[in-house]
């Protein structure tokens, strides 16, 4: 009797624990998901009318279909495309400083602090902060660009050099994120292997490559997941820098949606929400593939 | 009674007796989104009309300009005010159509607003009713700075202008001096829409231009080709990387001399003068005539004042549109810029203000601005359309064809 | 070790490497450089064109001035309105789920866990828009508890997975025990694997505190005004007001990120340990 009531405690007992965390989880992020999907069949202003009655109109797969010849939309895939591509850099760049900084010198600790600064700051901040280095006429960037080829060049304006100009300022924190974690990485590298691999004669690039990443793949892992969300979410940077300009020129899918849907001259929700809903597949390809992952992990368990 | 609960009773007394003097006002509430000079204004003018009215009291709850812009939206359902200010043509549209603005037909009747304010009554009117009252417009023009009119050489013109050859043939000496003939800040794109405007206005006419923004002409026709063919000429005297810098960026240009014509708003006059230019550097002229022979229509946006359809006290808040529509409160409230939509109301003493209200009372006709003429969506795509043809020229096709997507897809609609 | 200490390298290579740290150092931190000596230039020299001279004296005066002219001290007591009630909230939610994750069996446990796992990596803008909606119609919109509350559920995803992973590296014996004992379960919870939580809460503390203190996304949906805006969008306003304003700019971003610089050199430990959790397993 006694254990059959403990039994069914052990039963209760983790939906209790669970139940204010999957209630919070499920109001804010899974029905929204569903609701932004059931409303991307929708045409909407995002007004209710007097009565509070939703005034939307049920378009079928308009949106999708709009969205397919819509040409700021393609700007937006491409410029995704840039970023996920170029952040990449982020990690070996990352691996890099973070082999120079694996160092006991003094005042080593201080200068890891420093190099990792930039990923705490606010992306606003560091959005300002690039604005202000590409600022033309009197901008750092430009004045350098003029310095060296007497002609001066305004990132921000120009259509085919602003989105790479925001991935940069993108990069700097990012290349910090991946910094910190090799350099954790570097610290679990077994030395023992190092040692055996060092009295075969392995080293530099060998080494680097046949010893050292084999055992950083974890770190490595975590370092392309959190690079590729950081590559979609790049919506803080384009909207303090740019905006989205010149002429859309920089923007992405995360900007764009926002645009249409909350901008001045925006307030279509049913268009915005089949931006999200893309970009959400996206996500979902590499969300994915981490999930399978992690899921084959803990099943071997 | 022991002593606490008695020095409480008193307390809630008392403030009953607050309640109770506050209580016999009746409230009206106001959103807004003036800047810190017009707020001040409007306040004691919102003082005068309390001071006429004891019993009724007008609370102003003032947002910052942009986030207001989108902050109505929410507020005009979730928690609607009894007055809102907002902006003429389609930008209102939306919200008439949502039936969230109420039909003020009476306050004009009543108050024979038609005969005062005719001029503006079109941009306020939908399907009959008629959903607001006018308080300020400004125009757009051409301000420029003298100083680098005298370094070039070029005896600066008139308010009456130039033909657009002349002005084009100075920008040919302008450059040749290092000064930007023209300058803007187009990160925010509108100050482009201005520009386009104009050169619409003068180059096919008001009619053809409001055809254009009701979305009855193609913008692949011929004659939209002939406004960017006239937009191509200017384009190479145009401050270069307008496209990363914002308007007031542009207006210091102006100020240092550096640039020498801006098409603008009346607006930026108190920030050229808060640059530090005086009133003798700074010139003033109507856009130049392009194709000879057209009636001079001018730019002149309206910004407006709504009664929500929600509003709680719709009756009080009717007088307080009645008292912003008379010839005293819009001498008032145009006292330090803009000029007062009601005829009988005087125009400040200010010089540039007297030169706007001179060229635009003999105007031929009036246009709001791209983004109030047209649809949002319109305005958006059309406005970066001007940005990226003052960049990448070559794209002439490219960028008319998808704006005659937009225009198809979007009209319809409506 | 990897790459070889330095100290077993010929002296050159060491000359090179002492060289090599500070001017990279340098070079790394120079847009931080260029704008924390913006923020200390009087708008004279900015005026007068001296953009990267020395500046004609130091104007501290920049960051009274930012205080006197906008609302900014107001912006980040906001920010710490909104960030100090998520960090409690997602980490008091996020220790419960994750203490049932980690120790009970049941049918829907690994469902229930990736759930929480995939919700981190959903991209914002798919939430967006009924968020908005049902802040605005439960009458949270502009309000520090309705941007609060997003987070917190937010939050909840990382800081479970965190949390979980952690319980589970925890000796399961102790619980074993005190199950015998007949100890509830909820007793277990809390006075034999809270105590042992503390480096946990200490680390996801410091993390949240920063993604949230620098959150702009939600900050400019869920809210609007001086009076409930964070740090992050007004500053984003403000340079709207404070066009070619740079001293000014400079001086109010500095401000902007000086509370998690703080929280990271104070921290610094627990910060790393948080954000490589499951990156060296």
């Amino acid at each position: 009797m006694a254990s059959s009531r403990r039994l069914s405690q052990r039963q209760v007992a983790p939906w209790l624990f669970l139940a204010p965390a999957l209630v919070m989880f499920t109001i804010y992020v899974l029905w929204p998901i569903a609701y932004s999907v059931t409303l991307s069949f929708y045409d909407w202003n995002g007004l209710y009318d007097r009565d509070g009655q939703f005034t939307g109109r049920f378009v079928g797969l308009g949106n999708y279909r709009e969205l397919a010849g819509d040409p700021a939309f393609t700007v937006s895939l491409w410029n995704n495309l840039k970023w996920l591509v170029l952040y990449m850099l982020a990690l070996p760049i990352g691996l890099f400083l973070a082999i120079f900084l694996n160092q006991t010198v003094t005042g080593i600790r201080l200068y890891k602090s420093l190099f990792f600064f930039p990923f705490v700051i606010s992306q606003v901040v560091v959005g300002l902060m690039f604005s202000w280095f590409y600022a033309p006429n009197f901008g750092l960037f430009y004045s350098l660009v003029e310095w060296i080829t007497g002609r001066g060049v305004a990132v921000l304006a120009d259509p085919n050099l602003v989105t790479y100009g925001i991935i940069a300022a993108g990069l700097w924190p990012q290349i910090a994120y991946v910094l910190i974690l090799y350099l954790t990485g570097l610290n679990n590298v077994a030395p023992d292997q190092v040692e055996a691999a060092r009295l075969d004669g392995a080293k530099g690039w060998r080494m680097l490559w046949h010893v050292i990443l084999p055992q950083l793949r974890p770190a490595t892992f975590i370092a392309v997941i959190v690079t590729v969300i950081g590559a979609l979410r790049s919506f803080d940077l384009v909207s303090i820098m740019t905006s989205g300009g010149p002429f859309g020129s920089s923007r992405v899918l995360s900007y764009y949606m926002y645009e249409m849907a909350l901008g001045e001259y925006g307030f279509r929700m049913g268009y915005g929400a089949a931006i999200a809903v893309v970009l959400f597949a996206i996500m979902m390809v590499f969300i994915s593939g981490f999930i399978w992952r992690m899921w084959r992990q803990e099943t071997e368990r | 009674m022991t002593r606490t609960t008695s020095a409480a009773a008193a307390l809630v007394g008392l403030g009953l007796a607050a309640t109770a003097a506050v209580g016999e006002q009746r409230v009206v509430t106001f959103n807004s989104n003036f800047d810190a000079a017009p707020r001040a204004i409007w306040e004691s003018v919102i003082a005068d009309f309390e001071a006429a009215h004891p019993d009724i009291d007008i609370r102003l709850n003032n947002f910052d300009h942009e986030a207001y812009k989108t902050a109505i939206r929410n507020f005009l359902t979730a928690n609607p005010p009894d007055l809102a200010t907002w902006f003429a043509g389609n930008r209102m549209r939306p919200f008439v159509e949502a039936g969230l603005f109420a039909d003020i037909s009476d306050v004009w009747e009543e108050n024979n607003l038609s005969e005062a304010m005719g001029a503006t009554e079109a941009s306020m009117t939908f399907d009959g009713g008629i959903y607001g009252i006018p308080y300020t417009y400004y125009q757009w023009g051409i301000y420029f700075n003298r100083d680098a009119y005298e370094r070039a050489g070029i005896e600066p013109p008139g308010t009456e202008g130039m033909t657009w050859d002349e002005f084009l043939a100075n920008c040919e000496t302008f450059q040749a001096a290092g000064i930007d003939c023209v300058t803007t800040g187009s990160r925010a794109l509108w100050p482009v829409a201005g520009i386009f405007d104009y050169i619409s206005l003068r180059t096919n006419g008001y009619d053809w231009h409001m055809q254009l923004t009701n979305g009855e002409i193609p913008w692949t026709d011929d004659s939209v080709r002939r406004v960017f063919a006239e937009l191509d000429r200017l384009r190479p005297f145009i401050t270069a990387n307008h496209a990363a810098i914002d308007w007031q960026d542009a207006a210091a240009l102006i100020v240092q001399g550096r640039a020498a014509h801006y098409v603008i708003g009346n607006f930026a006059v108190g920030t050229f003068r808060e640059g530090g230019m005086s009133d003798e550097q700074l010139g003033f002229m109507v856009f130049p005539e392009i194709t000879p022979g057209l009636p001079r229509a001018e730019e002149a946006p309206t910004d407006t004042i709504h009664l929500t359809a929600g509003a709680q006290n719709p009756e009080d808040a009717k007088t307080f549109l009645a008292y912003i529509a008379s010839p005293e409160a819009q001498t008032r409230l145009n006292a330090e810029g803009g000029l007062p939509p009601n005829r009988n109301a005087s125009v400040a003493d200010d010089p540039f203000l007297q030169t706007s209200f001179e060229s635009l009372a003999d105007a031929s006709a009036l246009a709001q601005f791209f983004d109030r003429d047209a649809p949002a969506e319109m305005a958006q795509a059309a406005m970066e359309g001007f940005q990226q043809f003052l960049v990448q020229p070559e794209q002439l096709d490219a960028i008319l064809n998808r704006l005659e997507q937009v225009r198809q897809r979007v009209y319809a609609a409506q | 070790m990897f790459p070889r200490p330095i100290q077993q390298a010929p002296a050159p290579a060491r000359w090179l490497y002492a060289v090599a740290l500070p001017v990279a150092l340098l070079l790394w931190l120079f847009p931080l450089l260029g704008v924390a000596l913006t923020s200390l230039r009087p708008a004279s020299d900015l005026a007068q064109g001296n953009y990267f001279g020395m500046p004609s004296a130091i104007a501290w005066s920049n960051y009274v001035e930012i205080f006197r002219q906008s609302p900014i001290a107001r912006y980040m007591l906001n920010s710490l309105w909104v960030t100090v009630p998520t960090v409690i909230g997602s980490i008091a939610l996020s220790l419960m789920a994750g203490f049932a994750l980690a120790v009970y069996r049941f049918p829907s446990n690994l469902i229930v866990f990736f759930l929480f796992v995939a919700g981190n990596f959903v991209p914002f803008q798919i939430l967006m828009v009924p968020v908005r909606d049902m802040t605005l119609q439960l009458g949270m919109y502009d309000t520090w508890y309705g941007l609060a509350l997003f987070h917190i559920a937010f939050q909840t995803g990382f800081c479970t997975l965190f949390m979980r992973n952690f319980i589970r590296a925890l000796p399961f014996e102790l619980i074993e025990a005190a199950r015998v004992e007949g100890v509830a379960e909820w007793r277990i919870f809390w006075f034999i694997v809270l105590p042992l939580m503390r480096p946990a809460i200490a680390a996801l503390s410091v993390l949240v505190f920063t993604f949230i203190w620098n959150d702009f996304f939600w900050a400019t949906v869920l809210t609007q005004g001086p009076d409930t805006q964070p740090i992050t969008a007004g500053l984003s306003a403000l340079n709207g007001q404070w066009i070619a304003q740079w001293h000014l700019v400079s001086a109010g971003s500095i401000l902007a990120a000086l509370p998690p610089v703080l929280m990271f050199f104070l921290m610094q430990r627990h910060f790393i340990a948080g954000l490589t959790l499951g990156a060296v397993k």
